[in-house]
């Protein structure tokens, strides 16, 4: 029996805190947090049944699509497990040039993230400032690849577009630049006492929880988990440049305040030594159109944390399967933990702080009998029908809708 | 840190220009990598529908018209500008321009022969 104290507050799906549809239900009594069901699922595209249907090729555009943040970690991850069940060996300025955008799209990423943590504690300032100088960081992205959010880099084999040292030159002046401005947000993080008095205690994680739950990226990192696949496993080009892994004992929001902003100084000096020792030769090798038949596991250190994919070839020209753990859903577990006890206040800001990204992470939906209690997956045929059904009943009608297969 | 040391910048940036620019009025920089509509060179196509088979998105089209003479249909609504028929394209016969203003508000005018 419930308490007569305690009620429910849905949060979500749609939210004005939240830019993505998620649901929170959350225990309150008074204005503390009890409990947190977090419910995920409101976005499911469908990508990974949709990637078996496409070739390879146009998996590549189709999986960047993924997430708009981190397109390229998504993309990177996805070709480098072809490549490896393809045994292609890329050339080193491809994997140069692949690292490049991985560490442009880092600094984007956590500039945008500092923004949004900013906004989501009455900052708005640092919101406005933030974004400002992520600007210099997407015009050299687009510059670079023809892109500002899917940049098309990567391809199966290498990458697309080359760079001339005017470009390089442009992207050492934009770091300058912006190594400046995190200077200053370094100094703020740590020296404005709004911004500690704010954050400190808020959300915390210790060290064992974050373990326990298997929580990933700058979110572990701040509760001193010493894990970055860049170093442990070092994938592109990681193994041939130095950088020291960012951590922090706070267990809390204002520790991955810390961990974000710290990481934004590896990044430019990672960027600077890539560009410094930029290889000559190929950008790319000619990747068969049919893959033979194999898998393989790829990791990659997304600015959310661990991305992995999962690959499986049947020796055609598309994928037998393919699998997304986007960093997300590693984080969302942690949430729920980060949540007890606390104010609803803080709700905003501590789901922020893993920086979510709840499309990346929606999985298939599993059907459950009402009745026997049984779940049961269903064929792709039988799920279209029951679309068709479902909006029968509405007025409309889909059924003379041909499902065009020119793949 | 002093409370307040941020006003420094405020008051910097009292006497900046704006970082937005006035669109439409001034046209944005795309430079050449930009990828926007695609151009066809119809006299180097040879019909061989790569393109079709590599485009993510089925937004093109090659239609045989005439002896050894192609047309190309592109619809802009499909099209994800990622430019890969033009790296798939093996004449070259594809390529990439860096018009991006192809906002529409007829649907029909979306599909274009290029």
């Amino acid at each position: 029996m419930r308490k007569p104290d305690i009620f429910k507050v849905p949060i979500g799906p749609q939210h004005p805190a939240l830019k993505e549809p998620e649901s929170f239900s959350v225990s309150l009594s008074g204005e503390k947090i009890l409990g947190v069901d977090i419910r995920i699922g409101y976005n499911h595209r469908g990508i990974e049944k949709a990637c078996e249907e496409r070739t390879y090729v146009q998996d590549v555009y189709l999986i960047e699509r993924i997430c708009g943040i981190c397109s390229h970690t998504h993309a990177t991850c996805f070709v480098q497990a072809v490549e490896e069940i393809a045994g292609l060996e890329v050339p080193k300025r491809g994997l140069y040039l692949r690292t490049l955008i991985a560490e442009l799209e880092r600094i984007h990423s956590h500039l945008l993230w500092l923004g949004v943590a900013g906004h989501e504690i009455g900052f708005d300032t640092l919101l406005m400032y933030t974004w400002r100088d992520r600007e210099i960081v997407m015009d050299v992205l687009a510059d670079l690849t023809g892109g500002r959010v899917n940049y098309g880099m990567n391809t199966i084999g290498g990458v697309r577009h080359n760079i001339t040292p005017e470009q390089a030159q442009k992207v050492l002046t934009a770091m300058d630049k912006l190594e400046e401005q995190t200077k200053y947000y370094i100094e703020l993080a740590l020296g404005e006492a709004t911004l500690a008095a704010r954050l400190s205690g808020v959300g915390v994680l210790s060290h064992e929880d974050c373990v326990k739950l298997g929580a990933v990226g700058p979110t572990a990192r701040a509760s001193n988990v010493d894990r970055d696949t860049r170093r442990d496993d070092p994938y592109a080009a990681y193994g041939d440049v130095s950088f020291s892994v960012i951590t922090d004992d706070h267990n809390d929001v204002f520790g991955r305040t810390v961990v974000r902003v710290k990481e934004l100084m590896e990044s430019y000096s990672i960027i600077r030594q890539l560009l410094k020792n930029l290889p000559e030769g190929p950008i790319a090798v000619k990747a068969p159109r049919k893959i033979p038949i194999g898998e393989a596991v790829s990791r990659y250190e997304a600015p959310r944390g661990e991305d992995v994919h999962y690959v499986k070839a049947n020796g055609t020209e598309k994928p037998e399967r393919v699998k997304v753990r986007a960093p997300t859903l590693a984080n969302v577990q942690a949430v729920k933990k980060m949540l007890e006890n606390r104010y609803l206040a803080d709700l905003p800001i501590i789901i922020a702080a893993i920086d979510p990204c709840f499309s990346c992470t929606d999985r298939m939906i599993n059907i459950r009998e009402v009745a026997s209690k049984n779940s049961r997956i269903m064929e792709w045929e039988t799920l279209r029908q029951k679309g068709i059904e479902h909006y029968r009943k509405q007025g409309i009608d889909f059924s003379k809708v041909k499902i065009t297969q020119s793949f | 840190m002093q409370p307040g040391k941020i006003l420094n910048v405020v008051l910097r940036s009292l006497f900046k220009k704006p970082v937005t620019s006035r669109y439409p009025a001034e046209k944005l920089d795309m430079g050449d990598k930009y990828r926007g509509k695609l151009k066809f060179y119809q006299e180097l196509c040879i019909g061989c529908k790569l393109c079709m088979r590599d485009c993510p998105s089925n937004a093109i089209t090659i239609k045989k018209i005439g002896e050894k003479q192609f047309s190309a249909e592109l619809d802009l609504g499909k099209c994800i500008y990622c430019g890969q028929c033009v790296d798939t394209c093996p004449k070259k016969a594809l390529e990439a321009t860096n018009n991006v203003e192809l906002a529409q508000l007829d649907y029909s005018k979306e599909r274009v022969v290029l």
